[in-house]
C-alpha cells in the first residue's frame, strides 16, 4: 500500500506535448480513475507511473520515493492491460506465478499465492489452461490474478474492460470494486467510459488535452463540474447546454433562453459584461407537465424509453433539450409541454472559455 | 540497490537498440561494406589480375569505356529480360502455390516439403542438371516440346543465339518459385481468419475477397520479397555461367555474368568493377522506387 | 444444395490437379538427378533420354564415397551451414528485435546499408575479402566461410525476424517488465518462445543459403581440407569432360540432409506465424 505523488509531470513526443504539467496526489488505498476522451493523455500518464515511458519533466513518487529513474521492475507496481497481455505459451498458473518466480520466491509460497488468487477470482478449475482456451472474461480474471499475487504497492489498470461485452463489463466492474474493498490497494484506473469512472472511483481525475480538468468524488464532478468539458463528459444522458442570457437582478441572476424567462438563480455570480452564457442543466433536473407550475414551454420531438425511465427529446426555443423522467407520460410528437427547472442545479458557463461562472 | 541517474538511464535507453543490432552491424561493415568500398575503388583504377604493375588511378576512364561498350548494353538488356522473367514467373507461380497450400487438406504435410525442395539445391547442380535435360542428344525436354508443337525441331535452345537465355530462365524459375511460396505462405497465414469471414458475410465472392483482403495484406511482404529477389537474381550469374557461359556469342550474357567474364577471363578487374558499380546504381534506383511505393501504401493503411 | 456440392467437388479436383502439376514439375528434374546417379556409365548417354535406365548401379555412389574426399567435403558443409544458420539467426534475431521494438535514429541508414550489401555482385567483392581474410588468416578455413556467409545472410534474416517480432504485441514485454523482468529477460523468456516458428524458418533459410553456395567456397578456400561439397561437385567437371554419374550421385547425397531438414521445419511453416494466436 502506498501513496502516489505526481508533481508537474510533462511528456512530449517530439514537438507534441501530450501531458502539460500534471499535479496529482493519490492517497494510500484510494481507487482513482483517470477518465477522458482518447488522446487526452490518461494512458500516457499511467505508463509514466508504470515506468514504461520516461517523463519529459517533473517528479513521480511512489510511497514517498522518487521513481523517475527506476525501471518498471523496481517500482513494485502491477498493471492490467487492455489486451490482457497474458503470456500465450504459459498456462494460467504460470502466468500468475511468473512475477514471483522472477523474484525467486520459494515454490511453496508461490503455490500458496497463486492458489489464493485463483480462489478469489474463481479460476481454480482453469489453472492448467493456456490463455487461448479461455473466454474474454476469464482472460481478464487471469490478468487480475497476475496482479494480485504480487501484493504490489499499487495496481494500474489500462482500460481493462473495453474488450468485454456489456454484460461482462458490468460484472467485472463490480468484481474489481469488491476486490479493491477486500485488498484495499492503491489503484489507478484508466478508462474513457464515464460510467466506469462514476461507478468505480473513490476519486475521479477528469482529463482533456493533456491537462487535468477536475479532481473529485464522482458526485462532486457530477453536481459541481468545474467547466463545460467535465459537465458534458460526466453523466448519461449528458447535461443539456443552452445558449442564454444572464442578468443580475437584486441578489440573484435572471436567466433567459431564446428571449423567454428560464429561471432565476438565488446567487450572486460574476457574469460576463455582455451577459452571454451557456446554461447547463442535467436532464433529470427538469420537471415536465403543468402540475410543476412551469413557466417555459418546449415542443416534444421524440420519447425514448428503457422501461424504468424515459428520455424525452424536446425543442426549447430552437435548441435541443433532453429530459430524463421516471414518469410514464403519454407525449405526442409536436405537443407543447410546460417545463420547470430546478434552479439549485443550474450551472452557468462562460461561453468563450467554457469555465464555470461562480 | 543503486541505480544510475536519469541522464545515465536515458543514455542507456538510446544505446539499447544499438546494443542489439551492433553485432550484426559490425560483421556486415567489416566483411561486406569495407570490401564493397574497396571493390568500387577498383572501378576508378586500372586493376589487372596477375599484373602487379597495374593499379594506377584512371579516373572515369573505365566508365567512359563502359558507355561505348556494346557488350555491356547488350548484357544490360538481357539482365532486364532475365530478371523480369525469372522474378515475374517465380512470383506468379509462388503466389499460386502459396494460395494452394494455405488451406488445410489431406496430404499437405507431404506435398509442402516436396514442392519446396528445389530451393535447397545448389545452383551449380541445377545448371548442370538442366543443361542435360535441355540437350536433345541426351535429354527429353526438347523432344517433348517438339511433340507438343512448341519447337519446330528438337534442338538445343542453349546453343541458339535467339533463345539461349530461355534455358537459364527455366531453371531459375524452377529453382526460385519455392522461395516466394514460403514467404507468401507465411504472410498469408498471418491474415486473421475473421476478416475473411466478415467479408464472406458481406457477400464478397472468392475473387473479391482475394482482391480486397489478400492482396492488400500481402502487398508489403510482396514488395520487400520482390525487391530482395530482384536484387539477388540480377546479381547471380551462376546458372548462366554454368549453362551457357553467356554464349553463344554473348547472346545470353547478363551484367553479372559479364562482370564474371571480365574479371576472371579478361582478368580486367578495374573494368569489371565499373560494370558492377553501374549495376548497383541501377538496382539502388529500383529499390528506392519500390520502398517509396511501400511507404506510400503503409501510409494509406 | 446439389449444385454447391458439385462445385465443391470440382473445386477440390482442380486444387489437387494444380498441386499435382506442381509436384510433378518440382520432382521431375530431381528424379533426373537421381536417374543419372544410378545409371551405369556404359549406357549413360546411350539411354540418356530414357525415363528408366535398363540397368541400375550404385557404382557412382561407391566412387563418391570411396574414392573421393566427398565425405570430408560433406562434413565441412554440414559444419559451415549449421554454424552459419545458427550464427546468422542469432545476430539477425537481435537486430530484428531492435528494428521492431525501437524507433531510433540511424535505423533508416542501417536498413539502407544492409540493402546495398545485397546489391553488389560478389565477383568484385571477393578479391578485397580475400585480401582482408588473408591478413586475418581466415582463408582456407571453415571459420572464414562461416563469417562471410553469416554476413551475407543477415540482411534477409533480419528482415524476416523483424516481421515475426512485429507480429508479437508489445504489451507482452511490458507486462513482463512490470512483472519484474529486464528487457533482455523478457526477450528470452516471453518473446523468443513465441517467435520460435519464425526462428526455425529463418534457420532454414540461412542453412539452405549456405549449403549450395559455390563462389566463396571456391575462391576463398583452395585446400581440400576446407572445401565444401559444391566445390567437390565442381571437381567432377574438368575442362574437357564431365563425370555426370558421380556428380549427380554426390548431389543426391547432399540433398538428403536438406530433405530431412525441410520435413522437420515444415510443421512450423504450416503453423505460420504465432501472431494470430497471440492476438486472438
Amino acid at each position: 500500500m502506498a501513496s502516489i505523488e505526481i508533481a508537474n509531470v510533462r511528456k512530449d513526443f517530439g514537438a507534441v506535448s501530450v501531458l502539460k504539467g500534471i499535479d496529482l496526489s493519490i492517497a494510500s488505498g484510494e481507487f482513482a480513475v483517470l477518465v477522458g476522451p482518447s488522446g487526452c493523455g490518461k494512458s500516457t500518464l499511467l505508463r509514466l507511473i508504470a515506468g514504461l515511458d520516461d517523463a519529459s519533466g517533473g517528479d513521480i513518487l511512489i510511497d514517498g520515493r522518487r521513481v523517475n529513474d527506476l525501471p518498471p521492475r523496481d517500482r513494485d507496481i502491477a498493471m492490467v492491460f487492455q489486451s490482457y497481455a497474458l503470456y500465450p505459451h504459459m498456462n494460467v498458473r504460470d502466468n500468475m506465478a511468473y512475477s514471483l518466480k522472477l523474484k525467486r520466491t520459494p515454490a511453496a509460497r508461490i503455490a500458496e499465492a497463486v492458489g489464493g488468487a485463483a480462489a478469489k477470482l474463481g479460476l481454480e478449475a482453469l489453472t492448467e489452461r493456456k490463455p487461448r482456451a479461455l473466454s474474454g472474461g476469464q482472460r481478464q480474471r487471469v490478468a487480475m490474478g497476475r496482479a494480485i499475487v504480487r501484493n504490489p504497492k499499487a495496481f494500474l489498470f489500462d482500460e481493462p474492460l473495453s474488450n468485454l461485452d456489456a454484460r461482462m463489463r458490468e460484472q467485472m466492474r463490480f468484481e474489481i470494486r469488491k476486490l479493491h474493498r477486500d485488498l484495499g490497494a492503491t489503484s489507478v484506473y484508466v478508462t474513457h467510459d464515464q460510467i466506469e469512472a462514476m461507478t468505480m472511483a473513490d476519486r475521479i481525475v477528469a482529463m482533456n488535452a493533456g491537462v487535468i480538468q477536475q479532481v473529485g468524488s464522482p458526485l462532486e464532478l457530477y453536481d459541481d463540474p468545474a467547466n463545460m468539458f467535465v459537465a458534458g463528459f460526466i453523466g448519461s444522458p449528458a447535461m443539456n447546454f443552452l445558449e442564454g442570457q444572464a442578468k443580475r437582478v437584486g441578489t440573484g441572476v435572471k436567466i433567459t433562453v431564446g428571449g423567454k424567462a428560464f429561471c432565476t438563480l438565488p446567487l450572486a455570480l460574476a457574469l460576463p459584461d455582455d451577459g452571454h452564457v451557456t446554461v447547463g442543466i442535467r436532464p433529470e433536473r427538469i420537471g415536465i407537465g403543468a402540475d410543476r407550475n412551469g413557466t417555459t414551454e418546449a415542443i416534444i420531438d421524440l420519447v425514448e424509453t428503457t422501461g424504468a425511465a424515459n428520455v424525452v427529446h424536446a425543442d426549447l426555443a430552437g435548441q435541443p433539450l433532453k429530459i430524463f423522467t421516471t414518469q410514464r407520460l403519454q407525449l405526442a410528437h409536436g405537443e407543447r409541454v410546460p417545463l420547470a427547472f430546478d434552479a439549485g442545479h443550474v450551472c452557468l458557463f462562460d461561453r468563450a472559455s467554457g469555465g464555470r461562472l461562480r | 540497490m543503486s541505480h544510475p541517474g536519469a541522464a545515465a538511464r536515458r543514455r542507456l535507453a538510446i544505446l539499447e537498440p544499438w546494443l542489439y543490432s551492433a553485432p550484426a552491424l559490425i560483421l556486415i561493415i567489416v566483411t561486406t561494406l569495407v570490401p564493397i568500398v574497396i571493390g568500387i575503388s577498383y572501378a576508378f583504377r586500372n586493376v589487372m589480375l596477375l599484373d602487379p604493375t597495374s593499379g594506377g588511378f584512371v579516373g572515369l576512364d573505365n566508365f567512359r569505356d563502359l558507355m561505348r561498350d556494346a557488350s555491356f548494353w547488350n548484357a544490360l538488356k538481357n539482365t532486364v529480360t532475365w530478371t523480369a522473367s525469372c522474378v515475374g514467373f517465380q512470383f506468379l507461380f509462388g503466389l499460386i502455390l502459396a494460395l494452394l497450400l494455405n488451406r488445410p487438406f489431406p496430404g499437405r504435410s507431404i506435398i509442402q516439403p516436396i514442392v519446396f525442395l528445389p530451393w535447397a539445391i545448389p545452383t551449380f547442380l541445377i545448371g548442370m542438371n538442366w543443361s542435360w535435360l535441355l540437350n536433345p542428344a541426351i535429354g527429353p525436354l526438347p523432344h517433348w516440346a517438339y511433340a507438343l508443337g512448341l519447337m519446330s525441331a528438337p534442338t538445343n535452345i542453349l546453343a541458339d543465339p535467339n533463345y539461349a537465355l530461355v534455358g537459364p530462365i527455366l531453371a531459375g524459375i524452377w529453382w526460385g518459385t519455392p522461395f516466394f511460396a514460403i514467404t507468401l505462405l507465411a504472410a498469408l497465414q498471418s491474415i486473421p481468419r475473421e476478416i475473411y469471414e466478415a467479408a464472406e458475410i458481406d457477400g464478397a465472392g472468392g475473387f473479391e475477397r482475394f482482391r480486397s483482403i489478400t492482396i492488400p495484406f500481402l502487398a508489403p511482404t510482396m514488395l520487400i520479397t520482390v525487391m530482395l529477389r530482384t536484387i539477388w537474381v540480377a546479381n547471380s550469374p551462376e546458372l548462366i555461367v554454368v549453362m551457357t557461359k553467356g554464349g553463344p556469342a554473348d547472346s545470353s550474357q547478363i551484367v553479372a555474368s559479364y562482370v564474371f567474364t571480365q574479371a576472371y577471363q579478361g582478368l580486367n578487374f578495374g573494368y569489371a568493377s565499373a560494370v558492377a558499380t553501374a549495376l548497383v546504381v541501377l538496382l539502388l534506383v529500383y529499390a528506392l522506387l519500390l520502398l517509396s511505393i511501400r511507404q506510400a501504401m503503409l501510409g494509406t493503411r | 444444395m446439389r449444385g454447391t456440392s458439385l462445385s465443391r467437388t470440382i473445386k477440390w479436383t482442380l486444387h489437387y490437379a494444380a498441386l499435382l502439376a506442381y509436384v510433378a514439375v518440382a520432382l521431375f528434374p530431381l528424379y533426373w538427378l537421381f536417374k543419372v546417379s544410378i545409371t551405369p556409365n556404359d549406357i549413360l548417354y546411350k539411354q540418356g533420354m530414357a525415363l528408366l535406365p535398363s540397368k541400375v548401379t550404385l557404382d557412382h555412389y561407391a566412387t563418391v564415397v570411396g574414392k573421393s574426399d566427398f565425405l570430408l567435403y560433406f562434413r565441412n558443409s554440414i559444419i559451415v551451414s549449421g554454424v552459419t544458420a545458427l550464427a546468422s539467426t542469432l545476430l539477425a534475431t537481435a537486430a530484428g528485435y531492435a528494428f521492431s521494438r525501437f524507433g531510433f535514429r540511424g535505423k533508416f541508414w542501417i536498413v539502407g546499408l544492409m540493402l546495398v550489401t545485397q546489391m553488389f555482385p560478389l565477383v568484385i567483392v571477393i578479391t578485397p575479402i580475400f585480401s582482408i581474410f588473408g591478413v586475418l588468416g581466415l582463408t582456407n578455413t571453415l571459420t572464414g566461410l562461416i563469417i562471410i556467409y553469416t554476413a551475407f545472410n543477415i540482411p534477409f534474416a533480419t528482415f524476416l525476424m523483424q516481421s515475426f517480432f512485429d507480429g508479437i504485441p508489445k504489451e507482452l514485454e511490458e507486462a513482463a517488465m512490470i512483472d519484474g523482468a529486464t528487457r533482455f529477460k523478457a526477450l528470452v523468456e516471453i518473446v523468443a518462445p513465441l517467435t520460435l516458428p519464425g526462428i526455425v524458418a529463418t534457420v532454414g533459410f540461412c542453412f539452405t543459403g549456405a549449403w549450395g553456395e559455390i563462389l566463396f567456397a571456391l575462391l576463398l578456400n583452395s585446400s581440400p581440407s576446407a572445401s565444401t561439397f559444391p566445390v567437390g561437385l565442381l571437381l567432377y567437371s574438368t575442362r574437357g569432360t564431365v563425370e555426370y554419374g558421380p556428380m549427380m550421385a554426390a548431389g543426391v547425397l547432399a540433398l538428403l540432409p536438406v530433405c530431412v531438414f525441410f520435413f522437420l521445419i515444415q510443421r512450423y511453416l504450416v503453423q505460420g506465424l504465432t501472431a494470430g494466436a497471440v492476438k486472438g
